[in-house]
Parts: C-alpha cells; structure tokens; sequence
C-alpha cells in the first residue's frame, strides 16, 4: 500500500480491519451480521444521532397551507421565498392570456416519474409537452444504483413488502399510497421488463433479487450497480421516440402555475434558461415530478443528488395551495464517501452492505447491523464516528474535514468469490478506482450523505393534488414512504407514481377539463402578501432556486452585477 | 500567455484565504489550468467540474449528476506533455497544472425512432434504422475516447456480427456522454446504437420472467388483496407487533414455507396490547 491514497492513520486502522475480517467472514458464512436493534432502541438511537431530531437546525413555516410545520431552515426558506414573477406582476398576468404553447398534458420534470408519466399519458391519447430544467434524464432516477423493490418471489407477496415499508416509515405512511406502491410494483417491472431493460436475472432467466436495509424477503431487483441508469436511459430513449406526441423542453424549468378563474390548473410558466425567455403553457392537466430537494445541502451536509434537485416544484405546488407532508424528515444515505476529499458525499451504494459488507469502526469492530433502515444505520454511523466530547463513541476515522467509518467491501469477493465485486459492483469500483481506491483489496471510509427527501407534497393514490388538474408523482410527493423510505422504493415510486399521474392526468384532460376560463396568477400575488408580513425575509431570496451556487466567496465579492436582485437563475 | 492571465496577484491570495478558513487543518496548493483558453488559478485537489465552479463559471450545460452517472459533462484537454487529446468526466477527473480544458456542452447525435415491439433483435434490424454503423473502420478512436474505458468499437463489431447480447453487456455501463460519438470518422452515433441493442436484446432474447408472471396475473385477480387489506386496517400497536416477529429470509434459523403473514388472531381480536 505504498502508494496508497490512504493516510499513514487510516493504514493501521486499515490493518484491524484485516485482523477481524476472518472472523466476521465465519460468523457471515453463518447468516449472522449483527445483532438487530429493537424498535424501542432505534427509536432512542434516532432521538439522540440523527439530524432530524436536530431542533436547532429546524424551524416553524410561517406561511401557506401547512404552516406551523416544523422543518430545516433550509426548507422553510424556499417556501417563505418571493416568487420569481413577481417583479413584473402586471407583465405576466398579460401575457398568461396568450400561451406560447397549448397541449394536453404538461409534464414538469425530466427524471423517471416524469417520463414514466409522459409515456403513459401519451398512451391514454394525450399530447404530451414535458418541459425540465436540465436535459431529458438528468434526475436522481438515473444515480440509483442498488435497485428497484417488486414482491415477485414464491415466498413473498405484496402484504409483506407492504409490511416492510410502513415499519421501515415507523408507521406514519399513508395505507392507501403503500397499497398502491405494492401492488403495482411487479406491473412495474413487468412494464420495464417489456421496455427493454436490462435487468440482473438467474440463469432460469427469473429475475435476481436481493435484500436490502429493512425488508424481510429479497426483492430487490437490480441492473448491476447502475439501477436507476439502466431504468432511466431506457425510459428516455423511449420517450424520445414519440416526438410528434411528446414535445421535450429542455433547459426550461417551469417557475409557477397557472390557475384559472374557478381554480383549476392549466399549465405553467417556464423559464428558458439560455435566452432567458418565460414561455407560457396551457396545458389541460399538469403533472408536476420534479423531484427532491437534496441540493439544498440541508444542515449543510454533502448529497448524493444531480445538479437540479433544488425543490422546484414544492414551491410552485405549496405556492398554489398543495399542503405537505413529512417534509421534516429528511434522509441522510448511510453511507456516503467520506474519503478521498473528491468524492465526500457520493454513494456508497446499500448493495455493498447486500451484498456483504460489514460496516466497522476505526478499531476494525462491527457495531451495527448493516441492513437497518436507513434513517437507524446512519444514527448509529454518526454515533460511532461522533467524538466522545461531542457525545459519540469516539471511534470514527479522522480525515483533516471529517470522521468516517469502515465499509469493508473486500468481505464480498472472500464470501462470493475473487470477482464478485468487479462483476456486480462496477460502477462503485470504477468510481473508487478513479480516485486511487481498490474496494476489492481495501474498504471505503463512509459517512452519512443527504439523500432523499423523505416527505413532500400530498396526493391521492391516484396522483392527484387538491388541486383540480394538478398531478403530482414520484419524489415531490409525501405520505408513501412515511418518514423514512427503504432502499429500492424509490425507484418503484417513480415508476409506480409516475405512471399513475400520468394516467391520470390524460384522463382528466379528456374527461374532466371544462374548458380554458380565465388564466390567473392570483395565487402568486396573495402569497406575496403573506409573505410580505414578515420582514425578515430577504427581497432577494427568488424561489424557486432553480440551480445551486457553488461560486465562491472571492469571486462573489467582485461580481458588482447590479442589474437584477437575486439569482438570476 | 499574459494576455490570458486574468487572475491577479490579489485574487490568488484570496483564494487560498478561503479555502483556508474553510479547511483548517492543511493549506492545499493552486495550479495554473486553462479554462477554454482563458487561465486560472484553482486548488490542486479539485475536479474540473469544481474547478470551473471555484473560478466563477456557473454552469447549466455541462453539468448533471456530479457522480458519475449521466454522461452531461464530457470534457477534452490537453496536458503540456502531449500533443494527445484526452478525455475525462469533469466530475470524475482531477486537474492536472497547466491543462487546456473545455467541456462538450452538446453533441448534435442523431436519435433514430422505432417501434421496439416490432423490430426484430437482428444485426440486419439495427443496421435499417443507423445504416452508418456498417461504416465502422475498425480504427478503434471511439475506444480511446471512452471515459467509462468501455470497449466500444467491439460494441459496433458485435451489433456488425448478429452478436447482440455481447454488444449489450459490453455497452452496460455506458453513460451515453457522446465522446465516441465526435471522435469517429465514419460518423456513427455509437451509444444510440448501443442502447437501441439493449432494448432488443433484453426485448426479444432474453425470455421473459416466468415467475414475474404469475405474479402479475395472481395481481390480477387480487389473490393478495385479502391480506393488504387487513393490514391497512390495523393501528399502529397492532402493525408493530406484526412487524417486529416477521421472519427475514436467509437469517439464521429462518425457513420459509409461505408467503402468507404469520396473522396472530391475538392481535388481531385487539387482545394484545
């Protein structure tokens, strides 16, 4: 290990990793990992370690239909933000009278719900317009690696998948929105399967499945490590073979809707971002999958999500009168690289520990189990690498920024064989190997990394809002997945959801739209003056944000751009 | 070279000021790179992605994932000690001092439409819709260019031979970036073809789930409704305890005969708190 990229440190807690991997690997052989923590013990392990019960990082929304609820401060101030047309108030309540583009269906988003949706709403008849902020597929669907949940096997059905994701959510899930998720989970994949897409298989050609954190049969189904891409390439390639039908905008995230006078839903405003024109859509049903919010770096941790995953379409949703749900509960993936500096934050991903990896502390220990629920393992991560002034077990490695802990993957080749990891991890190789790692010789430092936005705007099983002609699906959404969601269900979220509001949304469009009435924005101008009670809130915080700023401070200091207030994009 | 030097003296100590306050415990180095031909001053440890970010480029094009996964930020440069092109993911590659550095913003490829259902999983069938790809020169510049160090142009000459299932395990990990694409001089679109042969392999070759049938067609008929149903109608107290004494697969101890829950007509009478 001369060369190593892995401090002197880390090479001798690198050493008691070795020195009880032999007797981890017997006690694996057994079928045994750890010792699972009761409910009652995770329940104290979240209350103490994890960042949700953090009250400091959290404050009460003061606006809006569910105000009064108490989320992270980087949460509530999307919401108690000022609408990005607000400026020129008079100039859009003109120009929303003449749209730009009509269809029946508009699909806000670019990931695996929108374009789950689009497809289905294409095949109920509808034009379709699906307008996203970056290009077609840039969406956390196509970072997912470890897989996608169905209740497909003879020892399985979807009452326990239904079991498992309500006890993984700690109870708070919607019933109907679990039932939905279950029972269409092996039409999904069939749907899929149908598609085209390249799923792990067992030489009868069934499908592979495996564990992951919190289910109590192996359903999880996979395309290697590159899930989500394998899904997502697919679901793009198809959507992009009906462009008489499905009209792609790209780059031109929508900024709010547009209601009319008896206050339904007819389409959205979006923003081209390259010649920074605002396009006006009426669209007869809209559905909005914009996805999570993990690029807010809420409690400033690093994510695991794409470039856009800023919350959009929470904004414009709860701006139009769309309550939440569980938005407070946020979920921070076990584990996230936490070394080299590169990659801090990137996933891990849980098909490691699926696959065999134990999860041990700086003295090479195991302390957890490793397929707990997310929101329990990385607790107990946090705990184990918290310093002990800081209240922690104080066995964490040290890196200059951070504490990490173990993921010994070299576990994976000794129980499955020399090549197992090559062969069904590569992506999780390729991206340690970029940066000088060999996860089949050495394990990975791993810490927590923001993930998923456990909560969000409430539906129906349907997909539909409280707002007529308004669809929602996928991570946008709240009450599926309780306050905490388990590995692989939110592939089948997208998917499921995706699908349900895109049908939905074409049947609307066909059965229920009345006709056009009068376009308005008078949504956006009464939560202007809510918002306007509170005078601690910035003139320029614009949302929705649209795109992180990465620019750093020395740059800033020196851009005396004084044309516009707020971010331009 | 001094007319692309628009960073100032005072701008690279500011630099180093921030990065210190923002890690205290070691003071890293800056390279000179060259950002679309334009210099600047960024940390030694950086990816070009962050790099371009740490100068003050706010990007839109270029920029996806920031892991790896969806090919947005295909990137060419040059390093002082070649006259060789070479490529990277901006988001999975390191700067290297004084490299010539621009992203592929876009790459203007032709996306044929099909039918997937209707096409047969055949070389011939692929060749109708991309004809360019019997073009292939064998030269190997897709290869070269492949930041996923795929074996590409064997992704062609496997389509070329009827060998489908080898072109798509080949092409798996491809993040459809369009490198390969701008490289080859016969002018084929390598990783549309690539997952036009997926999808007709996996469509049409691979049998489909025999298992994943039946389930569907048992969904069909609402054969688990009974068991959701009952589950949808306990509280909490009652869900926990159900939860808490489910068997997992695969543990010590534990075999399955059934896929039925384990009812505990206790709990479910409410006799049990």
């Amino acid at each position: 290990m001369e060369d190593s990229v892995y401090t002197e440190q880390m090479i001798a807690s690198i050493r008691k990793v070795e020195a009880t991997r032999p007797k981890r690997l017997e006690e694996a052989k057994r079928g045994y990992r750890f010792d699972k923590l009761s409910l009652k013990d995770s329940q104290e392990l979240l209350e103490k370690f994890h960042p949700d019960y953090i009250t400091e990082q959290k404050r009460t929304l003061r606006v809006g239909p569910s105000k009064g609820e108490i989320l992270n401060i980087e949460v509530v101030n999307i919401f108690e933000g000022h609408s990005r047309i607000f400026k020129q108030y008079d100039e859009f309540l003109r120009r929303i009278k003449s749209p730009d583009y009509v269809t029946d269906v508009l699909i806000i988003g670019g990931g695996g719900a929108a374009t789950s949706a689009a497809l289905m709403a294409y095949k109920n008849g509808a034009k379709v317009i699906l307008a996203t902020k970056l290009r077609t597929g840039d969406a956390n669907t196509m970072m997912a690696q470890g897989g996608i949940q169905a209740a497909v096997t003879p020892v399985d059905s979807p009452a326990i998948h239904y079991l498992d994701v309500i006890g993984g959510g700690h109870f708070k899930n919607e019933p109907e929105l679990v039932e939905a998720l279950v029972n269409d989970a092996p039409f999904a994949i069939a749907w899929l399967e149908k598609l085209g897409v390249m799923f792990d298989r067992n030489p009868d050609n069934t499908m592979m499945v495996l564990h992951g954190g919190g289910t109590s049969r192996m359903r999880m189904h996979s395309c290697l490590d590159y899930s989500g891409a394998g899904i997502m390439r697919v679901l793009r390639d198809e959507v992009k073979n009906h462009p008489e039908e499905i009209d792609l905008l790209e780059f031109s995230p929508a900024v709010e809707l547009i209601l009319n006078d008896r206050g339904e839903c007819i389409g959205a405003i979006v923003f081209n971002m390259e010649t920074e024109e605002y396009h006006v859509i009426h669209a007869k049903a809209t559905v909005m999958a914009t996805g999570g919010f993990g690029r807010l770096h809420i409690q400033d941790f690093p994510t695991t999500n794409h470039h856009g995953a800023t919350g959009d379409g929470l904004t414009m949703g709860y701006r139009a009168g769309i309550p939440i749900r569980y938005l407070g509960a946020v979920q921070y993936h076990p584990t996230g690289a936490a070394f080299p500096e590169q990659i801090v934050g990137l996933l891990i991903t849980e098909k490691v520990r699926g696959s065999g990896a134990d999860v041990v502390n700086v003295d090479g220990e195991k302390f957890v189990f490793p397929l707990e629920p997310r929101d329990v393992e990385a607790a107990a991560i946090i705990r184990e690498a918290t310093p002990c002034e800081n209240g922690g077990k104080g066995k964490g490695m040290a890196t200059s920024t951070m504490y990490g802990v173990w993921l010994d993957s070299p576990l994976i080749d000794l129980l499955d064989g020399e090549g197992t990891i090559a062969k069904k991890l590569p992506a999780m190789v390729r991206m340690v190997n970029r940066f000088g790692i060999d996860m089949t010789k050495d394990p990975i430092l791993v810490y927590p990394t923001l993930h998923y936005q456990n909560g969000g705007l409430v539906i129906s099983a349907n997909g539909s809002t409280i707002l007529p002609g308004l669809f929602a699906g996928g991570e946008i959404s709240g009450g599926v997945h309780g306050t905490n969601r388990l590995m692989g269900n939110s592939l089948l979220d997208v998917v499921v959801y995706g699908r349900r509001s895109g049908t939905s949304a074409a049947i609307y469009a066909k059965e229920k739209f009345i006709d056009w009435g009068k376009p308005t924005i008078q949504h956006v101008f009464e939560y202007e003056q809510e918002i306007a009670q509170f005078e601690d809130i910035p003139e320029d915080r614009i949302t929705p944000v649209l795109l992180p700023d990465y620019t750093p401070e020395h740059v800033k200091k020196k851009q005396l751009t004084t044309s516009y207030s707020g971010n331009l994009w | 070279m001094a007319n692309n030097d628009i960073s100032d003296n005072s701008n690279v100590v500011q630099s180093n000021e921030v990065l210190v306050t923002e890690q205290t415990t070691s003071k890293p180095t800056t390279v000179p790179i060259f950002i679309m031909g334009k210099r600047y001053h960024v940390p030694s440890t950086l990816t070009i992605l962050k790099a371009l970010e740490y100068a003050g480029y706010r990007l839109l094009r270029g920029v996806g994932c920031r892991a790896g996964f969806c090919g947005a930020c295909a990137t060419v440069y040059k390093t002082p000690d070649s006259y060789k092109l070479k490529v990277g993911l901006a988001c999975q590659t390191v700067v290297e001092p004084e490299m010539w550095v621009t992203e592929l913003p876009f790459f203007p490829a032709v996306k044929k439409t099909y039918d997937i259902e209707k096409i047969p999983a055949t070389a011939e069938a692929v060749m109708a819709i991309y004809p360019e790809i019997a073009r292939c020169v064998a030269c190997n510049s897709c290869t070269r260019v492949c930041p996923q160090d795929l074996e590409v142009m064997d992704i062609i000459q496997e389509t070329l031979h009827g060998n489908l299932k080898k072109a798509a395990e080949l092409s798996f990990d491809c993040v459809m970036c369009g490198l390969c694409a701008s490289r080859c001089p016969a002018e084929i679109v390598h990783y549309n073809i690539a997952i036009l042969v997926r999808r007709l392999y996996n469509r049409h070759l691979v049998p489909n789930s025999l298992e994943l049938a039946v389930r569907v067609e048992e969904l069909a008929e609402n054969k688990y409704q009974n068991e959701v149903d009952r589950l949808k109608v306990l509280d909490e107290e009652q869900l926990r305890k159900i939860y808490s004494v489910r068997p997992r697969e695969g543990s010590p101890g534990v075999e399955l005969k059934t896929n039925r829950i384990d009812w505990d007509d206790e709990i479910m009478k409410g006799n049990v708190k």
